[in-house]
């Protein structure tokens, strides 16, 4: 009946991440193909380009689906970098670094949790400030100075090595995918996220602590920040308070688009993954074609806008 | 015979080839009042949808007042006076009864600016024709739910209608609105509106109504006056089999069940405002019913006990047990479930299929390391589709699709598949068609049969002396009566034993 004719629709929707991917890959691998666009340097570029938006975008999938948004994700990679970067240079080890570096975003995500669920307050307003209070923060330590990390094992461990011609950092990105696709779809977790998005009151209902569901979405949505200021470190090879600047705007839209729903109870990591890839080829594709930033920012904004309209359109 | 004042000849709707509607005839004379009734997915709400211009059909016409006419979307069939009041009410909470009831036609001075006096002065004339003595300056959402229905007709009788379309208007009303919103349709009547009036109980068909039509998948089965037709020829036509409506019980064997250790008692309980000092007893292999008008407290009883709502003071006791409920999840590790009272927020998360719905209690049980065994879980959902006969497509269709009674067998479903030693159901069959009803009735005598305990809490008074051993009747916050079965003589018998409590 009409409900057919609904779920149909939903579908077509459901999978139009897909369906742009492959028009906008196709177009630049056409235009762009003299230029070197489809080469594997320039497709492992992308890769790497976008590698940061595709694991907050993984953190920011559990959040967004409990009808919830983190604005602060692109500061904690700021503040991550930093604090990772100084215990490097104390010499303390990539394993108390690497712990720093989560637990810095770890920390952040559980002020935004507490914060949100304990005074009811919109985590629109809390991340919004969190966002300025962490950026704020990693200037004040680091006296707006890059921290340089020489440590080249953690460099490559986390930025610029390659296994076997792929780059470390695709690999992590795969693997923060591959952990985030199963949490998502085969774990009770997921199932409470979207139960909490699609109606808390009857997540209540059934038993859910919806508060704690709502609390670990940022927890989650931290760390991975928190994991992606580590990468971003290495790559640079410093630790630095402009990093992920305007990041969250780009991992909410890659989410969006990858169909997970701002309202939301519906969410996916691999739709969040190709999203991401999307933006990333717009971007690539855009430099290559010889575009320049301010033209650049135009395209991407457009983009984010046309993701925003399909996901806040009612089904 | 009074005037005509609308034909529908010959309406057939389909979507995607399934036939809803199939030529459907529907008459409607000035100043009647007509019952539409059907089980869920008879087409009622489609037929509606087609006369408020929502939906066009496929064939067949429309006449108003004689004449064809097409209604291409609701705005043309406002402007044939046709109006629905829906169960979910259309009115802005923020605003005044005034600004509700003008919006969109706002009287405005010579700049453009509102004419508050003049608004206030006409929803106030407006308001009396129907005779309410609400004030125009309150706020919609400080409203009482019959009050607010009340707002939403009268701003119908502003828009001028002809044809009014209630759809469920008495299931979230007391008793007494219930009488108020009767008077209002008498009064309607005697204007000359006419009024479309679709609902579930057949009580109030026999109140209110001056004809009937029933439509059975899709089709047109008895058009009749309501002084010609009885309740078992509606039933019958309704679910096209001859189905009594069971009244009792067979042989009620509470007293051996009374004999062992409660599984449920509740002493002394208390929640400010609420309700205070209720004291009862569930044994295994019972069915305690609960009543009470609008207002006497047992949905929160029932929310207390499964811990939503916060206790005063009181205690719950689990066999023999001191029982510390702090939260739902802390009730259900007691073995408590509840079906609760308004099964699309409460009960349901819409947008979620029927598996999902359907094991979120119990999904840890079918977990490996947090891994979820997606198999077992698709196996125990499509046993209780099988055994509760849930219509659907698959297991993975969302729950919004499905029809009233299907989707309250989803609910009841999941606490099935959660298997708890106590089951409290919240008016289990409101909005559910007849045939889901005695079904769900029958689950509830199963689980009964399997030593499990079960409260029902019901306002539906033949479905509560169907299926209790004994019943309990609040007022105001108080129990106010205990009643064995037994001593219940029919269903007259327990209507007075609420309205002199």
């Amino acid at each position: 009946m009409q409900s057919k004719q609904r779920e149909m629709n939903f579908d077509w929707r459901k999978n139009i991440v897909y369906v742009v991917f492959i028009i906008i890959f196709a177009f630049f691998s056409i235009l762009l193909f003299d230029k070197g666009f489809l080469t594997t340097t320039n497709i492992l570029n992308i890769f790497r380009q976008t590698a940061m938006i595709t694991i907050m975008g993984v953190g920011m999938t559990f959040v967004i689906s409990t009808g919830q948004i983190d604005l602060s994700v692109g500061s904690i990679t700021a503040l991550s970098s930093i604090t990772t970067a100084m215990v490097l240079r104390s010499n303390l080890g990539i394993i108390l670094a690497s712990v720093v570096g989560l637990g810095t975003g770890l920390l952040v995500g559980l002020a935004n949790g507490l914060i949100t669920t304990k005074f009811k307050i919109p985590p629109f307003l809390v991340t919004l400030g969190m966002m300025e209070v962490v950026r704020g923060l990693a200037m004040w330590i680091t006296h707006n100075a890059p921290i340089p990390i020489i440590n080249q094992k953690y460099n490559n461990l986390f930025g610029l090595g390659n296994i076997g011609g792929i780059p470390i950092i695709f690999i992590w990105t795969i693997f923060i995918v591959i952990i985030g696709y199963i949490v998502f779809n085969h774990t009770p977790l997921g199932v409470y996220v979207l139960a909490t998005g699609g109606n808390e009151e009857a997540a209540k209902y059934t038993g859910i602590n919806t508060h704690k569901i709502k609390l670990i979405t940022f927890l989650i949505s931290g760390i991975l920040a928190g994991f992606a200021g580590m990468l971003y470190a290495a790559r640079m090879q410093a630790g630095r308070f402009t990093f992920g600047d305007g990041d969250e705007l780009s991992v909410i839209a890659a989410v969006i688009l990858g169909g997970t729903s701002l309202n939301g109870g519906k969410g996916t990591i691999i739709g969040t993954f190709v999203g991401s890839l999307i933006m990333g080829i717009i971007n690539n594709g855009l430099i290559i074609a010889g575009l320049d930033v301010s033209q650049q920012m135009v395209v991407r904004g457009l983009v984010i806008v046309f993701a925003v309209a399909i996901g806040s359109k009612k089904d | 015979m009074k005037e005509e004042i609308l034909r529908m000849v010959n309406i057939t709707k389909s979507f995607n080839q399934v036939t809803v509607l199939e030529n459907v005839d529907f008459d409607m004379r000035k100043g009647e009042v007509h019952a539409l009734v059907g089980e869920n997915g008879a087409g009622k709400s489609t037929l509606i949808k087609i006369l408020a211009g929502v939906y066009q059909p496929d064939s067949g016409k429309i006449f108003i007042n004689n004449e064809e006419v097409k209604l291409r979307n609701p705005i043309e069939a406002k402007h044939r006076g046709i109006s629905i009041i829906y169960q979910e009410f259309s009115l802005i909470p923020t605003l005044s009864i005034s600004y509700n009831i003008f919006l969109g036609k706002e009287p405005k001075n010579r700049f453009g600016i509102i004419d508050r006096g003049k608004m206030v002065l006409e929803a106030k004339k407006v308001l009396e024709k129907i005779g309410l003595n609400l004030k125009p300056e309150s706020v919609v959402g400080d409203l009482s739910t019959g009050n607010m229905q009340q707002v939403e007709i009268a701003k119908a009788i502003l828009e001028n209608s002809k044809i009014l379309i209630m759809d469920e208007p008495t299931s979230a009303l007391t008793e007494a609105e219930t009488e108020k919103l009767f008077n209002i349709i008498n009064l309607l009547k005697e204007k000359g509106t006419s009024i479309i009036y679709i609902t579930h109980r057949m009580k109030e068909i026999f109140q209110i109504c001056d004809r009937i039509t029933v439509l059975r998948d899709g089709k047109k089965v008895l058009t009749s006056e309501i002084k010609d037709t009885s309740l078992q020829d509606i039933i019958r036509n309704m679910t096209g089999r001859n189905k009594k409506i069971e009244v009792l019980r067979e042989g009620t064997k509470a007293l051996n069940k009374q004999s062992k250790t409660p599984l449920l008692e509740v002493k002394n309980l208390s929640s400010s405002n609420n309700f205070s000092s209720v004291n009862f007893n569930l044994f295994p292999g019972e069915v305690l019913g609960i009543t009470g008008l609008l207002g006497s407290g047992k949905t929160e009883l029932a929310q207390t006990i499964f811990g939503i709502e916060k206790k005063d003071f009181g205690e719950i006791i689990i066999k023999g047990d001191i029982a510390k409920i702090k939260s739902p999840k802390d009730a259900m590790n007691y073995g408590i479930g509840l079906i609760p009272e308004n099964r699309r927020t409460q009960g349901l998360i819409l947008n979620q299929s029927i598996k999902t719905n359907a094991v979120l209690p119990s999904l840890k049980r079918f977990c490996n390391f947090f891994i979820i065994r997606e198999k077992e879980v698709m196996n125990t959902v499509k046993g209780i589709i099988r055994q509760l006969k849930i219509k659907s497509k698959s297991l993975n269709e969302e729950v919004r699709f499905l029809s009233g009674g299907n989707q309250q067998k989803v609910v009841i479903g999941k606490w099935l598949i959660y298997d708890p030693d106590i089951l409290i159901m919240d008016e289990p069959t409101i909005g559910v068609d007849v045939g889901a009803k005695s079904e769900i009735i029958e689950i509830i005598k199963k689980m009964a049969e399997e030593g499990k305990g079960v409260i029902v809490i019901s306002s539906e008074l033949n479905e509560l002396l169907a299926v209790s051993d004994r019943i309990i009747v609040m007022s105001r916050g108080k129990m106010v009566k205990e009643l064995q079965r037994e001593e219940i003589e029919n269903e007259e018998e327990l209507q007075r034993a609420i309205q002199t409590a």
